[in-house]
């Protein structure tokens, strides 16, 4: 059993002939949830299983592959299914969003905009944007086709009721076309408008579920909101430590038990691309050098 | 200091390196061969290959090995592989009534044709730990019976004679491939039944038991049971004919359920069913409770409890994908816990700001 | 075995891994980009009056589980029927409606739209993806369409489509969800137009 038995991109071609058409007919019903004859991959499910196979299905030895978890490319996540592409698919990898054909990601929408010509692949955990509110697919799956969307807005009015605000703050549902209520996965609702209009294919896939969707490029994707209470992206009261950006998503790391706290770009390569042109955060200076070995312990 | 985190792919390769070194444990002790597994833990090469849904016992047994005997990891490594494998085609149906058996019992008559045969059972053992075997004790071979076996009819064979159980017809066209088609509820029993015998075997012991406790109560006798080898055969078009490929270990399990009948049914017993690779009674015999429980609907029956409940049931009872994401949630998330964080916060703030007014204006008031 | 049967047997993907992930990114890009014209070079050499476009696209996204339905033109040619049936291994489907999809190498005379799988409001994927083999992308009426792919609009002007098109499309739009969805080809040239492909009233 070595990588040298598998297919290209590991999927065998049945396989990815089946998840090719479902990608087909995502796009041409945007928002909409195609279900899909998900196989068993050698990464768990819940692990990115859907996106991978999205993925292998549209993977061509031209493409160049980014993957990120939680905006970084380092993350462990991320650099297991990065490696998993480079060995099934002997494909080039980057951590540059600029250079990427095909960014897998899970949980982020990277700053830099993306272009036409890419494709943002993400991992779903949960499709169905009703699965909360009724956990019966037979149900759900009526509500979606009568366009029956109010058990949502009711749910999310119960929010403002009870504590003054929309209490969802990832997974934000949005609207496509005026049509499907679409879940955009657990990226923070900062990223949601990201989704709108972008030059970007965006595909959805969902393994253990066996659901995939897809947003064309140019599509009108709307978080759901009221008149009263306007949808609102999170916001940051300072830039990030390293590199000084404003208007990006920022992680939170606790520097020590006093409660010492740092805000850092949660996008990594944006992060580093902009150290790299020369703009500084405040606590840019203090960056030790490269102790990698001595963080690699501490993963451990 | 902050540093960001830097050389996942070290910490990963180097986790890989100690999870080895622990697989193997203390060089000084020998290695177990695939063969020690497959002879000697039999039962659980068996689930291995039953959740897996995979019949290779030197497969299920170098998973097992692999996976250090967590058997659910094992039965995750059996399933991506087998996914890989191409399909040749689709066995004939295979006649369980035909089995080679090993051991079958019934619990509804004392005796019946194919008589009681006890087999490799651990029933009636007393549960005492048994130290002789820390060593290697000579172990006679089993006592076989002289001669060819009579054939064992099948329990429904014998209550259907009097039209006293349900006839079990074959359901018309394809069953289905839980493989090769997403799943759209409601199912068919075809397409439950496939689910429920890869399903996993402590969720379906619990649910199975939950019904003898009245959440979907189905009054069950176990009509038999049944453990040996049947013959797998291929159809093949260019000969006209099909051809065994092999033989499988099977359990089967039929259970009999009272049913009071109908306007337009007579009062007879119902069915529930249960077929798992390799012996496995305990989950043959919860698949058939669980089985049983999903016909709610089709015997017009209220559903009342979770046992009866298909969307709950199937959707739940696969161990590879409940531990995916049930394991998932260790993965990083602190993008989205930031956002929740936020969220906290600021109501917090708020909750702190209005609290002060009210005691503004209290003190104001007094 | 007669010739065509032997015929068969030839001018399938050379590579077919790489040839087929080509042509389904070409395709894929096409349907997120409606009424937008992407070259492609065909990677397969079907018999005559199939092109080979459309037979690469065959091999692509047609196989056993998706019953393909022929127009007469590409029906009633033996060399078609092996060749499709050798390279992808689909099964006819007997009537329009019940395939997932349908090759058109006349679509003047193409069966209505609506004779199609639509799908249902509850499984609106369930419907048929339409092939046609075109004179032209180009030069025919000018066709403008808006919608999810589209920056602002985007026109085409394929040549031999139905005298009645911009109605049909009109409707199939209509039903959206449900719907079918067209691949328009000629010769190396590919467009297609999902059904949220919306056309925009030309004043006449």
């Amino acid at each position: 059993m070595t990588a040298a038995t598998y297919n290209f991109a590991y999927l065998d071609e049945q396989t990815k002939r089946m998840i090719r058409r479902a990608i087909l007919k995502g796009i041409a019903i945007p928002g909409y949830q195609v279900p899909f004859a998900s196989r068993e991959m050698p990464m768990p499910y819940g692990w990115g299983t859907g996106g991978v196979q999205v993925t292998a299905a549209i993977l061509g030895p031209d493409d160049v592959l980014k993957v990120i978890d939680q905006g970084a490319d380092d993350t462990t996540n991320a650099v297991s299914i990065r490696k998993f592409f480079q060995r099934v698919a002997g494909i080039e990898t980057t951590t540059n969003t600029a250079d990427a054909t095909i960014i897998q990601t899970r949980h982020r929408i990277p700053e830099t905009p993306l272009q036409e010509g890419q494709v943002l692949v993400y991992q779903v955990p949960i499709p169905e944007p009703l699965r909360f509110l009724e956990p019966r697919e037979t149900e759900t799956r009526k509500m979606h086709a009568l366009e029956e969307y109010g058990l949502m807005h009711v749910k999310l009015y119960e929010d403002i009721a009870r504590n003054g605000h929309i209490a969802t703050t990832y997974a934000y549902p949005v609207k496509v076309e005026g049509r499907y209520v679409m879940d955009p996965s657990p990226t923070p609702k900062f990223d949601n408008p990201k989704m709108h209009m972008s030059e970007a294919l965006q595909l959805f896939g969902a393994g253990r579920e066996k659901r995939i969707y897809a947003l064309p490029p140019h599509t009108d994707v709307v978080s759901l909101d009221f008149e009263d209470h306007p949808f609102e992206v999170q916001r940051f009261d300072r830039p990030c430590a390293l590199c000084g950006a404003e208007q990006v998503y920022l992680d939170e790391v606790v520097l020590d038990d006093r409660g010492g706290r740092m805000f850092v770009c949660s996008d990594s390569d944006h992060c580093e691309t902009r150290q790299a042109e020369g703009f500084r955060g405040e606590l840019a200076g203090e960056k030790l050098d490269a102790s990698t070995s001595d963080r690699t312990e501490e993963v451990i | 200091m902050y540093v960001a985190v830097k050389g996942g792919e070290a910490a990963i390769d180097n986790a890989h390196r100690l999870l080895a070194d622990r697989r193997r444990g203390d060089r000084s002790v020998p290695t177990l061969g695939l063969d020690q597994i497959a002879e000697q833990f039999a039962l659980s090469v068996d689930r291995v290959m039953s959740e897996g849904s995979l019949y290779d016992r030197r497969l299920a047994a170098l998973a097992i090995k692999q996976a250090r005997g967590d058997l659910i990891e094992a039965i995750f490594l059996v399933r991506a592989y087998r996914t890989t494998l191409p399909r040749f085609g689709h066995s004939e149906p295979v006649d369980t009534g035909a089995m080679q058996v090993e051991r079958r019992i019934s619990a509804c008559f004392k005796d019946l044709p194919g008589g009681q045969l006890l087999g490799p059972t651990f029933d009636y053992t007393h549960r005492l730990l048994d130290d002789e075997l820390d060593g290697d004790p000579a172990v006679e071979p089993g006592a076989l019976r002289d001669g060819a076996a009579e054939p064992a009819t099948q329990i429904a064979d014998i209550l259907g004679g009097e039209g006293l159980i349900e006839e079990d017809p074959l359901a018309p066209g394809e069953p289905g491939d839980i493989n090769q088609t997403p799943m759209e509820f409601p199912l068919s029993r075809a397409m439950r039944l496939q689910s429920l015998s890869r399903g996993d075997e402590g969720f379906l012991l619990a649910l199975g038991y939950s019904t003898q406790r009245g959440y979907a109560r189905s009054h069950p006798f176990v009509g038999e049971i049944r453990i040996g080898e049947v013959e797998v055969e291929v159809f093949v078009p260019e000969l006209g004919f099909a051809v065994p490929v092999g033989r499988v270990q099977l359990t089967e399990c039929q259970m009999v359920n009272q049913f009071k009948g109908s306007a337009k049914t007579p009062p007879q017993f119902t069915r529930g069913y249960g077929l798992v690779f390799g012996q496995s009674e305990r989950k043959a015999m919860a698949m058939s409770l669980c089985d049983r429980a999903l016909r709610a609907e089709e015997l017009g029956e209220d559903i009342v409890a979770p046992p009866q409940d298909q969307e709950f049931v199937i959707s739940h009872c696969d161990n590879v994908q409940a531990t995916g994401f049930v394991e998932h949630l260790k993965l990083p998330h602190y993008v989205d816990f930031q956002a929740e964080l936020g969220l906290v916060r600021t109501m917090r703030a708020e909750y702190e700001a209005t609290r002060n007014e009210d005691v503004e204006i209290r003190e104001a008031a007094e | 075995m007669d010739a065509a049967v032997t015929h068969a047997f030839e001018g399938g993907f050379a590579e077919p891994v790489l040839d087929a992930q080509a042509t389904f990114r070409a395709v894929m890009d096409a349907m997120a980009r409606p009424a937008r014209i992407i070259e492609v070079a065909p990677r397969a050499a079907p018999p005559a009056s199939l092109s080979p476009l459309v037979g690469a696209i065959a091999c692509t996204l047609i196989d056993a589980d998706t019953p393909m339905w022929l127009d007469p033109r590409l029906g009633e040619s033996e060399a078609v029927r092996a060749w499709l049936s050798f390279h992808t291994g689909a099964r006819l489907a007997a009537a329009p409606a019940e395939a997932a999809f349908a090759l058109i190498a006349d679509p003047g005379e193409m069966p209505p739209l609506d004779r199609f799988a639509q799908g249902t409001q509850e499984y609106p994927d369930r419907s048929a993806t339409l092939i046609l083999q075109l004179d032209s992308l180009e030069g025919g009426a000018p066709l403008t369409f808006h919608g999810p792919g589209i920056k602002g609009e985007a026109t085409i002007a394929p040549v031999s489509l139905p005298a009645d098109f911009v109605r049909q499309w009109t409707e199939n739009t209509k039903r959206f969800p449900r719907g079918v969805d067209l691949i328009l080809s000629a010769g190396e040239a590919l467009a297609c137009l999902p059904r949220s492909a919306r056309l925009i009233e030309v004043e006449v």
